[in-house]
């Protein structure tokens, strides 16, 4: 008998869809959500941010603010237009294409859930966060963010007895106007870059939180985004402090509705760490992602930043990106403060015709101020994935360290990784260590799986997770289950 | 339990194994031998169900099924075990982890409930004792930092976790010393049950010192050219793998 294509069909197994198919999966959480809303008409100018600092109520240091930012952007947009040296390819935004306020119209002030809009309730079921049994069972606060707008936020008057703040910006520019004007905008200021420009002149809401001296936060702080609306930019503003000796760890986590339209979320985070304190996020972030041929999808361009301001002070990102059509975000620590420490923990996917250019940027002031930077790239599909980071150590950081691991795994031959390093040391008692490496799912791994009686995907799923192990263990337990569920989901098709 | 009928298997276009004819029962040790290229390690790895390997004509039986339909990961739960020539590092996956995902989807396979973590560590416990096993090595990434030795020893320890019908040992015992050949002779021969059979595939005699085998077969160029007992190793080990080629060159042609 001859080696003919037949005889072969004829005395093997079928085969199976190779690990690409697998791999290309559909958006888990692609549906739309009826509730009226309240919207301004499209477009970007002085009269809009006026209208939005007049629907929230804000005082006048707010709208001054805004319009000073919208001054700065208008600059840049003239002078540079949106920032071009990332490793990511998409069209112009047109700013004026944009509706900047949208609010659910029922807007009630809340004390519990049975006031909530119930389809906004069924909404976060489909989601599979029910809030009520979140709240019974884990012990987590949620501060649900419903397009631009909270509206439910819980375990407040258990944080308020130990004096922590946890509420939307809005609420806090209302309550607190002097936490905020001391604070907003001092570790992204306004003038920042393209997108954090934007955000400040126009950003409708997002959390704050504050701990006072001393106070461990009991629980961790957590806030799911949701993009509803059809063309509406998200905005979101966070602005977290831990006072003297405070600890809070804040866990965010979204997804979004399937689109055709590429919606464009800029969001702004800033965190501050006085003497002593402990500032710990975490994210695990699945925008809808655009479909198989890379239509759609979310545009994702986020300043997140935080500052460590006082003496033995700390500051740890921990994220897991799986979703968003372009994920443009620089997570960074400042450490300003004498042995303040700052950590970057991540996992960014990308699947299809995803584009991300992710990393951090460790800014050493501070005399012994160390920092560690994990980053986990995955790429499969035509997915493009870079690492872009920088450790940057001033003249007056002596003793400064900075140990950085970069790591790319590769599934599939149509896809890529980059890692660009900066480093830049400008005295010379501080050491900057980096390591990096790229590796592909092999063939063998899976089959040594297989044979042990994984199938294909669990095998992927195995060996990925084994891949992010580092940042995995990182995370707080329940977001750790989560994002390893959501891992799998994203690289093998396979739902939950 | 293990029936070959006429097996021919190529790869990238070439022909390796000539038509192969085997029968292994249940209880019975096999002692596959060769030199170098001769296929032993096609035929373990087609069996085990390796995509590289394309069967082109041929039947294997494995209880009564056509084991050739069979995808990997359905052999394996049906009971199909291979120690891997060159076991693969899974970094940043426990061998504990991964051992409890393969057993548990073995039992869930036969309508048995899982283990939990914390009831499948104590069996991890029994059998590592069981087997001279360093509990470190529980907790350590799959394969990954292991010497040589370790890899193969982790093989057979994986073997009596997964308690295989049949097991194939594809070289376990190449480039050991003789320390770790002993615990991977141990370890096999601990697991002689009158309900399993193993194929042991080796290209020395030496490993046949501590596992007695019930059947030696003699593979040269794709086809097993002799079939004997045990003794059979001994004058193989004695005469060298010409002596068979030799024998062999008259019928090979006719």
């Amino acid at each position: 008998m001859a080696i003919t294509d037949e005889n072969i069909k004829l005395h093997n197994p079928t085969p199976e869809p190779g690990v690409e198919e697998l791999v290309s999966r559909e958006y888990k959480y692609g549906f739309y959500t009826d509730i009226e809303q309240d919207k301004a008409p499209k477009g970007l100018n002085e009269d809009i941010i006026r209208l939005i600092s007049a629907k929230k109520e804000e005082p006048e240091f707010m709208l001054e603010w805004r319009l000073k930012a919208f001054s700065h952007w208008l600059k840049m947009a003239k002078e540079e237009g949106q920032p071009k040296w990332a490793n990511i390819h998409y069209p112009e935004i047109n700013y004026q294409d944009i509706i900047y306020y949208a609010a659910p119209k029922k807007k009630p002030k809340l004390d519990s859930l049975d006031q909530v809009d119930p389809e906004l309730l069924k909404t976060f079921e489909k989601l599979g966060i029910p809030l009520e049994e979140q709240k019974m069972l884990t012990g987590v606060a949620v501060d649900a963010v419903f397009d631009s707008v909270s509206v439910a936020t819980t375990f407040k008057a258990k944080l308020a007895e130990l004096g922590i703040i946890f509420c939307s910006f809005s609420e806090a520019v209302q309550n607190h106007p002097e936490l905020v004007k001391k604070y907003l905008g001092t570790v992204v200021p306004p003038n920042d870059n393209f997108f954090a420009a934007l955000n400040s002149a126009v950003f409708t809401d997002g959390s704050f939180c504050y701990v006072p001296k001393g106070v461990r936060c009991p629980m961790e702080l957590s806030t799911y985004f949701r993009i509803n609306a059809a063309d509406t930019g998200q905005f979101e503003r966070t602005l977290i402090v831990a006072d003297e000796g405070a600890y809070v760890s804040y866990m965010e986590g979204c997804t979004a509705p399937m689109r055709d339209t590429n919606q464009l979320h800029a969001a702004v985070v800033e965190l501050i760490a006085l003497e002593g304190a402990t500032v710990k996020y975490s994210t695990i972030q699945n925008w809808y992602a655009g479909d198989k041929e890379g239509k759609g999808g979310i545009f994702n361009f986020v300043t997140k930043r935080g500052k460590c301001l006082g003496k033995n002070s700390k500051i740890s990102w921990t994220q897991v990106e799986t979703g968003a059509a372009i994920t443009w975000k620089y997570p960074g620590v400042i450490l300003e403060g004498e042995n303040s420490i700052g950590e970057f923990y991540s996992v960014a996917v990308t699947n299809n015709y995803q584009q991300a250019d992710t990393g951090t940027k460790m800014i050493h002031f501070g005399k012994n101020t160390k920092s560690t930077i994990v980053s986990k790239g995955i790429s499969a599909g035509h997915g493009n994935n870079t690492y872009r980071g920088l450790v940057k150590m001033q003249p007056r950081a002596k003793g400064a360290r900075n140990y950085t691991q970069c790591d790319s795994l590769l599934i599939g031959d149509k896809c890529s990784a980059n890692t660009f390093p900066y480093i830049e040391v400008q005295n010379s008692s501080s050491s900057a260590e980096h390591e990096a490496s790229t590796s592909r799912i092999s063939e063998d791994q899976i089959f040594y799986c297989k044979q042990r009686g994984l199938n294909t995907e669990n095998a992927i799923s195995m060996v990925v997770n084994g891949f992010c192990k580092e940042v995995f263990r990182e995370l707080p337990m329940e977001f750790a289950v989560e994002a390893t569920k959501l891992l799998s989901v994203s690289l093998d098709g396979s739902v939950g | 339990m293990l029936e070959i009928k006429n097996l021919r298997v190529a790869v990238g276009g070439k022909e390796i194994l000539k038509g192969i004819n085997l029968s292994v029962n249940a209880g019975e040790v096999h002692a596959v031998m060769g030199p170098n290229g001769s296929g032993k390690s096609t035929l373990a790895q087609v069996l085990a169900g390796h995509p590289t390997f394309q069967v082109i004509e041929g039947e294997v039986t494995y209880e009564g099924r056509n084991l050739l339909e069979m995808m990997p990961e359905d052999r394996a739960k049906e009971g199909v075990f291979m120690a891997f020539q060159y076991p693969v590092e899974i970094p940043g996956v426990s061998n504990a982890y991964f051992l409890r995902s393969a057993y548990n989807e073995i039992r869930k396979h036969r309508g048995e409930e899982e283990l939990d973590a914390m009831e499948f560590l104590k069996l991890l416990r029994q059998r590592a004792k069981l087997m001279n096993i360093d509990e470190s090595l529980l907790n350590r990434p799959v394969n990954e930092g292991f010497s040589g030795g370790e890899k193969k020893k982790n093989e057979v320890f994986q073997m009596a976790v997964l308690e295989p019908k049949l097991a194939i040992l594809d070289e376990t015992d190449s480039g050991l010393d003789i320390d770790a050949l002993k615990v991977v002779a141990e370890g096999v021969n601990q697991l002689r049950r009158p309900e399993r059979a193993t194929v042991l595939i080796t290209h020395y005699q030496r490993i046949l010192n501590y596992i007695t085998p019930d059947y030696v077969h003699v593979l040269v160029d794709g086809k097993i050219v002799r079939s004997g007992g045990k003794e059979l190793a001994l004058e193989l080990e004695e005469k060298g793998y010409d002596w068979v080629r030799e024998k062999e060159a008259v019928p090979a042609g006719a």
